[in-house]
């Protein structure tokens, strides 16, 4: 071989070496303490990045409230936020990146129904840990999967507990519903439908609109015609808000009811002065009502510099149900870090939990036996809008 | 039901004539630069949308300096869609430039120029969602409200088979201008030099080059009108329907492009039409599908609906409702 073909080559490997080595001494850089971190999935970017942003920021400041603590142990904890876009494809692929890096031991996650079923799948093989602040869909914990818990309610209680107060508190005989033809707005329409007929209310139209449109007076025109005395929305606040302007030019001034889709900020901000006389029906609570739930509200203001939403609270408190979860583990284990399936165990585990919105005790299936569905009405065109009422299951 | 249907009319007509000028203006905009380039745009329905957001941030923009308070609300709005209009249609003539001519130039072949066009409409929701997202992460932009004065028709009084029907000012504003614009069209291509050129190239390139036609202006050109007139109807969809996000092109735009097939693809006359049908018959569909089936398909189908409509004419009338059956060029 000749020379000039060599130096070249050493050149090469040389070179590899160094960036192969280079990559050593980094991961090994950080000996002192062991990483532990904790995922969290939810919309950061689209139509739901209000509520998805919501979730990660919580989940962050629940993170930096307990670093002190876990430096005591030894151990540095760390968010790994990812964009999961309410779509179920990257939802799925952004789980096999976190069941992929070791130290992730569990995630807080997961806005959306539609995007957590697939990918808690990916989570169960990995036995990752996953807390839900806000899925509500009953097949979600149904599955009997062992890594997936939630600290909201389910629909099958939402839907009915927002009939029971149509039909019973607010005496609606007549309804309208429209649905948005998504797992998440389709189920909690045909909760409220079958609970509001079992209590002798008259449906007079169930009807689908599409996901994306702008124009939905045709709807709405029939729903005139109908002469409902409430109408009931299944979906979320972009296209609830535009139906509830849409339905108030209309002349239509009855009540409107929806579920948590329509709890945001941006439900006001779309529809306007319109949003007057809307009732919602949220898994989340107000945080603005006990002392603890101020004392977050100005912290996360000071933080981030943006008001709480109705996830921020939920997703604080999944992240510490999670915290307090590996605390356990590592406690059991002898103040070693804990395996994947320990931190499973002792999240599974968890009772008694006080958070800030609401306490925290799993059941067999993941599901939190002290949530509750809140009943919200909008006064005045401002977020957020006034507790009516509180159900406990 | 028929009862109920005959009702609803008034209602049901004065929404799908909304929906349907805001379909028959984006239209306008495939079929021109079809009856040119024999080129399907799938980029207009984005222009449209971006001249929305152009027309958004103007608006934003004059409110932040306080000329909303200051002048009536008719001249600003009158800024609002010339500023977008313009802008749109230099992006139309940007777009022209950039991405079909060399392919033109090259004598590439049609299928290549409109799956160009369908990556340029990718590029610009994709940058106006990320434009729109910078500081809020939130790419719904709701517009301040506008013109939401509320009449009622009182037809109830004089012919007591139909309901009253209610509109806001922004339907008659969102009316008078588009048939402003569909006139001045009508008349630019009819009655002047450039629309005759422009009718011209339409015909056949080659021969108008001959006629001394400087036939990469007139594509220009009609580019510009095309999108300009389509991101002045963003303007008006923004008014009309108060929120805007980079995704409502696309909807949209097929929906105009199938307005523009119904009325034959070429034709600027049949495309209005076709738009204004369009629209009617998806109003018509939402509100009285169910009492139709008695409750077996809701609102929800009402563009299947639409659609069936739309294939029944092509399968009688192949060529759209007012396109000329096509003689073979020699």
């Amino acid at each position: 071989m000749n020379l000039k073909k060599i130096i070249p080559l050493v050149a090469v490997v040389v070179l590899l070496l160094g960036v192969i080595s280079g990559c050593a001494s980094k991961s090994g850089g950080s000996k002192g303490k062991q990483v532990i971190e904790i995922g969290s999935q939810s919309p950061l970017s689209g139509g739901s990045a209000t509520l998805g942003d919501a979730i990660r920021l919580g989940a962050e400041l629940a993170i930096d409230d307990q670093k002190a603590a876990f430096a005591k142990k030894g151990f540095e904890i760390k968010l790994k936020d990812m964009d999961d876009q309410g779509d179920p494809k990257k939802g799925v692929a952004n789980a096999q990146i976190l069941a992929a890096d070791k130290n992730v031991l569990a995630l807080v996650g997961h806005l959306n129904s539609g995007v957590a079923i697939p990918s808690s799948e990916v989570y169960e093989k990995n036995n990752l840990a996953m807390v839900s602040p806000a899925t509500t869909a009953t097949v979600v914990t149904d599955r009997g999967l062992k890594s997936v818990n939630r600290i909201c309610a389910r629909d099958d209680f939402q839907g009915p507990a927002g009939a029971n107060f149509a039909v019973k508190t607010l005496k609606a005989k007549k309804i309208f519903i429209i649905q948005d033809k998504t797992a998440y707005g389709s189920g909690l329409a045909e909760q409220f439908r079958d609970q509001a007929k079992k209590l002798g209310a008259d449906i007079v139209g169930y009807e689908g609109i599409t996901v994306g449109e702008k124009d939905f007076s045709g709807v709405l025109s029939q729903a005139v015609t109908k002469k409902p005395d409430l109408i009931y929305f299944g979906g979320v606040y972009a296209e609830g808000g535009l139906i509830i302007k849409q339905a108030r030019q209309k002349g239509l001034n009855m009540p409107i009811m929806g579920g948590d889709g329509l709890d945001s900020s941006s439900t006001v901000q779309i529809a306007g002065d319109a949003v007057k006389g809307v009732y919602l029906t949220s898994v989340a609570g107000d945080v603005s009502k006990t002392e603890k739930g101020q004392a977050f509200a100005k912290k996360y203001k000071e933080k981030f510099g943006k008001n709480v939403e109705s996830y921020s609270a939920y997703g604080y408190d999944s992240a510490g149900v999670i915290l307090k979860g590996i605390m356990n583990a590592i406690n059991a284990n002898d103040g070693k870090k804990p395996t994947r399936e320990q931190v499973e165990k002792a999240i599974r585990g968890i009772k008694n939990y006080d958070g800030v919105t609401t306490k925290v005790s799993f059941n067999d299936k993941g599901d939190n036996t002290y949530a509750k569905v809140y009943i919200y009405k909008f006064d005045q065109a401002k977020y957020p809008p006034a507790q009516e009422a509180e159900i406990s299951q | 039901m028929l009862a109920q249907i005959i009702q609803n009319l008034p209602q049901v007509l004065i929404d799908g004539l909304t929906l349907g000028v805001v379909y028959a203006v984006v239209a306008i905009g495939y079929t021109m630069v079809y009856g040119i380039l024999e080129l399907i745009n799938f980029a207009h329905g984005d222009v449209f949308m971006t001249g929305a957001f152009i027309g958004a941030t103007v608006l934003f923009l004059m409110l932040g300096m306080g000329f909303l308070a200051a002048m009536p609300a008719l001249i600003v709005f009158l800024i609002v869609i010339v500023v977008a209009g313009i802008a749109t249609g230099l992006l139309g003539v940007g777009i022209e430039r950039v991405a079909y001519r060399p392919l033109r130039r090259k004598n590439a072949p049609k299928l290549i120029a409109l799956i160009t066009s369908i990556g340029i409409s990718f590029v610009l929701e994709d940058a106006v969602r990320f434009i729109a997202e910078l500081k809020t992460g939130n790419y719904i932009v709701t517009a301040p409200s506008m013109f939401n004065h509320k009449f009622t028709l009182d037809i109830h009084h004089i012919m007591p088979f139909f309901d009253n029907a209610t509109f806001q000012s922004s339907f008659l504003l969102v009316l008078a201008v588009t048939i402003v614009m569909l006139v001045s069209l009508d008349l630019f291509v009819n009655k002047t030099k450039w629309g005759m050129a422009m009718r011209a190239v339409a015909q056949d390139r080659d021969t108008a080059s001959l006629m001394t036609i400087n036939v990469n202006r007139v594509i220009s050109v009609t580019f510009f009108i095309g999108s300009a007139l389509g991101g002045a109807t963003g303007v008006l969809f923004m008014i009309q329907y108060g929120t805007i996000d980079p995704y409502i092109g696309f909807i949209l735009g097929i929906k105009a492009f199938t307005a523009a097939v119904l009325g034959g693809i070429g034709n600027i006359r049949g495309a209005m039409f076709g738009g204004i049908m369009l629209g009617l018959l998806e109003m018509f569909a939402a509100a009285n599908l169910s009492l139709i089936t008695h409750g077996a398909m809701g609102a929800e189908y009402k563009d299947v609906f639409a659609f069936i409509i739309l294939i029944l004419v092509l399968i009688f009338k192949p060529e759209g409702l007012f396109g000329k059956a096509v003689v073979e060029k020699v």
